[in-house]
């Protein structure tokens, strides 16, 4: 496998740290009690979304869950109408319909949910429209490695394969569902072993490095692309934060923890960064500052975004017209 | 030109004259294809659109009607079929939390130009998991268009205005309407050649009268229908009010014959409790209460599951006797 430029390198790490530094900070607003609803932050989870994410073009479709900030930064989306989404702002994605858990972004083809397994069908249809347009856009769905027990997971992959769509399937796996940790909901060791039963590739890989989340994410992206039908690939990862902002975390062991943070995608990708490509501490600064700049951007433009008016909340339920 | 055709080959001509308008269009279900669907609405779609356009797919219903939202979003136009209402339950999330919401969660920005079939109705002994209507619970959540045919010209002209439509609609076929040998009852009916809409959201005056207004919908219509000669025969003149969509609800025809007739009667072939029927009943009592003279009168199935002996199944569903016998009762309120 060659070796990824310098440039290449940089851009994702710069993709990683923005992901990181937003949702750092959407955590001390959320604390604060300006974003309603739930927060689910994917602190930790970097690595897989950009490193997914930078194979794909803005025509490839990507679905994600409850905890999306990562794959939606990553597959593109403008900072501020993500904030002020979050925000529940009129000039949100959304219009402040959806909110956090339920982000949709039509023009990079990204939509999410917060049902655990319900976006794979959806990942199957875009698919299939894609196949179907006889075009090469491929389609991305990040689940997590519960969701690998719903039926909607079997039976996804089993369409896909079948009729042969172009879907990559992506088991982010962070070793808990809330508080249930893999061994005790699953009952095989690797969820890529599954793919074995639908007769697709099925490929387990580091998720929190970032070069070997691309590479894998390169083959299959390149598989489904050729038209030689979807894969699967497990993604080995460590939710840094609770399930939730207010998860008292009573069910981690403190040790697991300590362990996971030597392993932190962003820091090992800083190791390589500064002993393999001569990249300068001076250098990774510039990018944090930067993104920050960015970050501050979107959060006051979401924060001085008008409040959608009460009775918007009748609009949109359907779409005029059809094509009659 | 008019010819007579079946309830069900109605529905198969609407849905191959839309797939030859616009390639947008195919079918996905469960012997959708080479069979031509259990209930004979999709038979000559296979031989003449292929298994590319006409698609036989596993008995994944969540996956398959995940997919046809997904293929929605991205512009194109599925059919997709199910088999029987009853089995919604395994793919309940889809229906509910993906293809009913995500155009509203997106803030309208999303679509989802699609049509969920699906097959309805008892009174052939199937008894509780193959009987059901339940149209009221996809009628309760909000972002599904529900559409109830019950005649063959309604059947083709709801299909192709429901294809062309840019929502979630579900589409709720009778199965004793179809019109099959293994099936009783069946309806027939003069159908143009041509390609027509019938407007989503409109309900039909199938009878007038001034003695009272029957809102019914589906095969029930039929039933109301054959009730009303018989009352008529006895002196008492009902009009009946095809619903044909549940949402959008028609509230004007229904608002306009209870002034009229100052009497209602609704029948309903689904469970009596929260349903249809009581919603029938709010909006003219909300909307129209001093044009009763007497109070509403529903006719629905008892709030039990659907048996499978036919003396209890008789007993349970609505039909042209109890229709006439709740009619005259209402009279003498």
């Amino acid at each position: 496998m060659a070796k990824l430029t310098q440039e290449k390198l940089l851009k994702m790490y710069s993709q990683m740290v923005l992901i990181r530094q937003f949702e750092a900070r959407i955590e001390g607003i959320y604390g604060k009690g300006a974003i309603p609803g739930e927060m689910h932050l994917s602190i930790g989870q970097e690595a897989i979304a950009v490193g997914v994410c930078t194979n794909l073009r803005a025509d490839d479709a990507a679905t994600s869950t409850h905890r999306a900030h990562n794959h939606l930064i990553a597959k593109g989306v403008d900072l501020k109408k993500m904030a002020a989404e979050l925000f529940g702002r009129e000039t949100g994605l959304c219009k402040g319909k959806g909110g956090h858990m339920h982000l949709f972004d039509p023009s990079i083809k990204f939509g999410c949910g917060g049902i655990v397994g319900a976006g794979m069908p959806l990942a199957v249809g875009s698919g299939l429209a894609f196949k179907r347009k006889g075009l090469d856009s491929v389609s991305v769905v990040f689940f997590g490695e519960g969701a690998a027990n719903q039926g909607t997971f079997h039976e996804s992959l089993n369409l896909a394969a079948l009729w042969k769509l172009p879907v990559i399937f992506v088991c982010e796996d962070n070793h808990y569902g809330i508080s249930v940790t893999k061994e005790m909901s699953t009952a095989v060791k690797s969820n890529a072993d599954r793919a074995l039963s639908y007769g697709i590739p099925g490929i387990s890989a580091d998720g929190n490095d970032v070069v070997e989340v691309y590479n894998v994410a390169e083959a299959a992206v390149a598989r489904a692309r050729k038209g030689e039908g979807p894969s699967l690939i497990e993604l080995q990862t460590y939710r840094l934060k609770g399930h939730f902002e207010g998860d008292p975390e009573v069910y981690k062991p403190k040790a697991e923890q300590e362990e996971a943070l030597q392993h932190e995608p962003i820091v090992r990708l800083e190791k390589i960064l500064l002993a393999e490509y001569g990249v300068s501490q001076e250098e990774l600064t510039e990018i944090k500052e930067a993104r920050q700049v960015e970050i501050e951007e979107a959060i006051k433009f979401a924060e001085s975004s008008p409040w959608p008016k009460p009775e918007e909340a009748l609009e949109d339920v359907f779409v005029a017209g059809g094509a009659f | 030109m008019s010819r007579i055709l079946t309830f069900a080959q109605a529905i198969s001509e609407g849905m191959a004259q839309e797939m030859e308008r616009d390639d947008r269009v195919f079918l996905m279900g469960e012997d959708v294809g080479r069979y031509g669907g259990i209930f004979g609405t999709d038979v000559g779609l296979y031989d003449k659109f292929g298994p590319d356009r006409v698609i036989d797919t596993p008995i994944s219903e969540s996956a398959f009607i995940g997919a046809g939202t997904g293929a929605a979003m991205e512009g194109l136009r599925p059919i997709v079929e199910l088999m029987f209402v009853d089995f919604f339950g395994v793919a309940m999330d889809q229906i509910f939390n993906q293809m009913a919401k995500n155009t509203y969660m997106s803030g309208g920005r999303n679509s989802v130009p699609m049509v969920l079939r699906t097959a309805i109705g008892g009174g052939y002994g199937d008894a509780a998991q193959h009987s059901q209507i339940l149209y009221s619970l996809f009628a309760h959540v909000p972002g599904i268009k529900v559409v109830v045919p019950s005649t063959p010209y309604d059947a083709k002209g709801l299909m192709i205005s429901a294809i062309r439509d840019d929502n979630p609609v579900m589409f709720f076929e009778h199965k004793l309407l179809a019109g099959l040998d293994w099936l009783p009852f069946g309806v027939k009916g003069e159908v143009p050649e041509e390609s027509y809409t019938v407007p989503i959201g409109k309900a039909e005056i199938k009878r007038t009268g001034k003695d009272l207004t029957i809102v019914t919908a589906s095969l029930m219509v039929h039933r109301a229908l054959a009730a009303a000669e018989k009352l008529s025969s006895e002196g008492i003149e009902a009009e009946i009010i095809d619903l044909r969509s549940l949402v959008p609800l028609d509230k004007e025809t229904i608002l306009t014959s209870v002034a009229k007739t100052h009497r209602l009667l609704i029948v309903d072939e689904d469970y009596l409790s929260y349903g249809m029927s009581g919603e029938i009943a709010a909006v003219v009592a909300e909307e129209g209460l001093y044009d009763l003279e007497a109070p509403v009168k529903r006719l629905a199935v008892p709030d039990v599951p659907i048996p499978f002996s036919h003396p209890m199944e008789d007993f349970v569903l609505p039909n042209e006797k109890k229709i006439a016998a709740a009619a005259k009762d209402l009279l003498k309120a």
